[in-house]
C-alpha cells in the first residue's frame, strides 16, 4: 500500500489532493493507495479576498468554505495541528499524539505572518493580510479624515508582491471619492529602486502613482517603527512620519519545519528544487506554494501552477511509471491579476524564461480579477482552471 | 567590478535566475535580513537589471560589494552583510 500525505488544505494541497485522486482513482477504491489532507482547521479561506475586506467590498464570510466539500470524496481529511515530521519512520506527528505515516509527502503548508517581530506593529501599523487586520484597516480608514498615509513593506518575503502597490492605488481612489483627496498625502515605499519588481510593471505604475499625486519612496525596506514621535524607519537609515501606518508584516514558513530540520532558520522556507519540487533532494517529499524557498511570487497562482506538476511526479511514482516530461517539469509559471483603481487593472503572466509584458490596464482585467474571485470555489481547487 | 579574494568566499548562494516577481534585487534583500553581518552571499541573476540595481542598493544600505562576475547566461553577484 502507497499512503499519500498532504500537509495543508490551502491552494497547493487542496489542488493536488483532488488532482491525484483523478490520477490515482482505481487505486484509492480498492485501497491501495490512501490519499490523506491534514489541515489545521479543516476551514479553505481564500486570502487575495482579504484585500478587499479592507477596501469595504467584501466580507470575511464570503471567504471561507469548509475544506471536507472542496476535496474529491476519495481524500481523507484529517483537522489537526502538526508537530513535527519524523523523517527517520516517514511519520508525521499532530499536536493532539496522533501519527500519520506517508511513503510520499507533500508539503503545502503555506507561510503566516509574524507582525510581532516587529516592536509595536500591532499597536501603530495596520495590514491586511487577514480577515480580522484587513476589518480593522477598514475601519481606520473609515475614521481617516485627512493626513499622512505611509505604506510600507516590513520584511521579505511576503505573499503577493504586487498587493502594496493595489492598496496604495485603491485608497487613493477612494480618498478622491470621498472628497479628502486634498487633505491627505499619500507616502508609497518601495523596497527597490523602482515602484514595482517588473521593470515593465513599474514603467507603467510610476505615471499612475504621478498623476495620483503618491508620492514614491525607493529603497525604503520598513525596519522599525518609533511610536513616540510617529515615524518609520528603514533598513537603508531613513525615516518618514506617518499619521496612518500601512505595512505588509514579516512572513516566516511554520515552525515545525524548522523543527524538523526540513527548513533552515530563522526564515523556515523549503530548500526546493526548482523544477521537481523536490525538497533538498529527497525522491518523495516535495513541496509547493508560500512554503518553497523558491525566487517567486508567495501567491496562490504559484501553487496553482505547481499542483500538476507535483501530481504527475507522485502518480508516477506511485503507478511505477515514467514520468510524463511534458507534465512533470515546474518552469516558474506564474499568472496574476494587478488593480490600478479606478476600474481598471491588467494581467501580469511569466515563467522562469519569459518576463511578462503586461497589457496597457483597462477595465477588462479588472473585471477579469472580480469574476476569477467570485468563482474560485468552482474552478481553482477542483481542477477546473 | 572588483576582485573576490579567498576571505570573501560566498556561505550562501541566492539563485534568482529567472526570477521576476519577487525578483533577484527583493531576493537579496531577504538574504541580507535572514543573516548575520559578516555573511558573504551569491546573488545568482539572469536579469541584465540586476548589475545596477544591485551595487545601487548596496551602496545605500551600506554594506559591501565583493565581486559581480559574468557567468554562463547569468551574473553572480558577491555581496557582504557589513552591518
Amino acid at each position: 500500500m502507497q499512503r499519500i500525505l498532504i500537509l495543508g488544505g490551502g491552494v497547493g494541497g487542496t489542488l493536488t489532493a483532488n488532482l491525484l485522486a483523478k490520477q490515482l482513482r482505481r487505486d484509492l477504491k480498492t485501497g491501495e493507495v490512501t490519499l490523506t489532507v491534514v489541515d489545521t482547521t479543516g476551514v479553505h479561506t481564500y486570502q487575495p479576498g482579504f484585500m478587499y475586506i479592507a477596501m469595504g467590498g467584501e466580507r470575511a464570510e464570503h471567504l471561507q468554505r469548509p475544506e471536507r466539500g472542496l476535496l474529491n470524496h476519495l481524500v481523507n481529511l484529517v483537522v489537526g495541528e502538526v508537530d513535527r515530521i519524523d523523517e527517520a519512520n516517514q511519520a508525521v506527528q499532530l499536536a493532539d499524539g496522533r501519527w500519520l505515516g506517508y511513503d510520499q509527502l507533500v508539503l503545502a503548508t503555506g507561510s503566516r505572518i509574524v507582525p510581532e517581530a516587529i516592536e509595536h506593529f500591532d499597536t501603530e501599523a495596520h495590514h491586511f493580510y487577514s480577515a480580522e487586520a484587513a476589518l480593522q484597516l477598514r475601519h481606520a480608514l473609515d475614521a481617516f479624515t485627512g493626513g499622512r498615509i505611509v505604506i510600507g513593506i516590513a520584511g521579505m518575503p511576503y505573499k503577493c508582491p504586487p498587493a502594496p502597490l493595489e492598496v496604495a492605488f485603491l485608497i487613493e481612489a477612494e480618498l478622491r471619492q470621498r472628497g479628502i483627496r486634498d487633505g491627505s498625502e499619500l507616502h508609497f515605499c518601495s523596497p527597490i529602486g523602482r515602484a514595482f519588481t517588473i521593470e515593465s510593471v513599474s514603467e507603467m505604475a510610476t505615471p499612475i502613482l504621478e498623476q495620483k499625486g503618491i508620492e514614491l519612496h525607493t529603497f525604503f525596506n520598513v525596519e522599525t517603527i518609533d511610536p513616540t514621535r510617529k515615524v518609520v524607519q528603514s533598513l537603508e537609515g531613513e525615516e518618514l512620519p506617518y499619521d496612518l501606518l500601512i505595512l505588509v508584516p514579516p512572513h516566516k514558513g511554520q515552525q515545525f519545519l524548522m523543527d524538523s530540520g526540513l527548513a533552515p532558520a530563522p526564515g523556515g522556507w523549503l530548500p526546493t528544487d526548482r523544477t521537481t519540487l523536490q525538497v533538498g533532494g529527497r525522491p518523495n517529499m516535495y513541496a509547493l506554494g508560500d512554503a518553497t524557498d523558491l525566487p517567486l511570487s508567495k501567491a496562490g497562482s504559484t501553487a496553482h501552477f505547481e499542483a500538476p506538476v507535483v501530481t504527475e511526479r507522485i502518480a508516477a511514482s506511485v503507478l511505477g511509471r515514467d514520468i510524463d516530461e511534458r507534465h512533470g517539469d515546474y518552469m516558474g509559471k506564474v499568472m496574476c491579476f494587478f488593480e490600478v483603481g479606478d476600474g481598471k487593472g491588467t494581467l501580469l503572466q511569466f515563467d522562469y524564461a519569459h518576463p511578462p509584458r503586461p497589457p496597457r490596464p483597462n477595465q477588462f482585467w479588472h473585471l477579469g480579477k472580480v469574476v476569477f474571485n467570485k468563482t474560485y470555489w468552482h474552478t481553482v481547487p477542483k481542477g477546473r482552471v | 567590478m572588483t576582485d573576490a579574494t579567498a576571505s570573501d568566499t560566498p556561505t550562501r548562494i541566492i539563485d534568482a535566475r529567472g526570477s521576476f516577481c519577487p525578483g533577484p534585487l527583493m531576493e537579496l534583500i531577504r538574504g541580507i535580513r535572514e543573516s548575520t553581518p559578516g555573511t558573504v552571499m551569491s546573488v545568482y541573476s539572469s536579469d541584465s537589471g540586476s548589475r545596477t540595481d544591485i551595487p545601487k542598493w548596496i551602496a545605500k544600505a551600506g554594506h559591501h560589494l565583493v565581486a559581480v562576475v559574468p557567468r554562463d547566461g547569468f551574473d553572480e553577484i558577491i555581496v557582504e552583510k557589513t552591518h
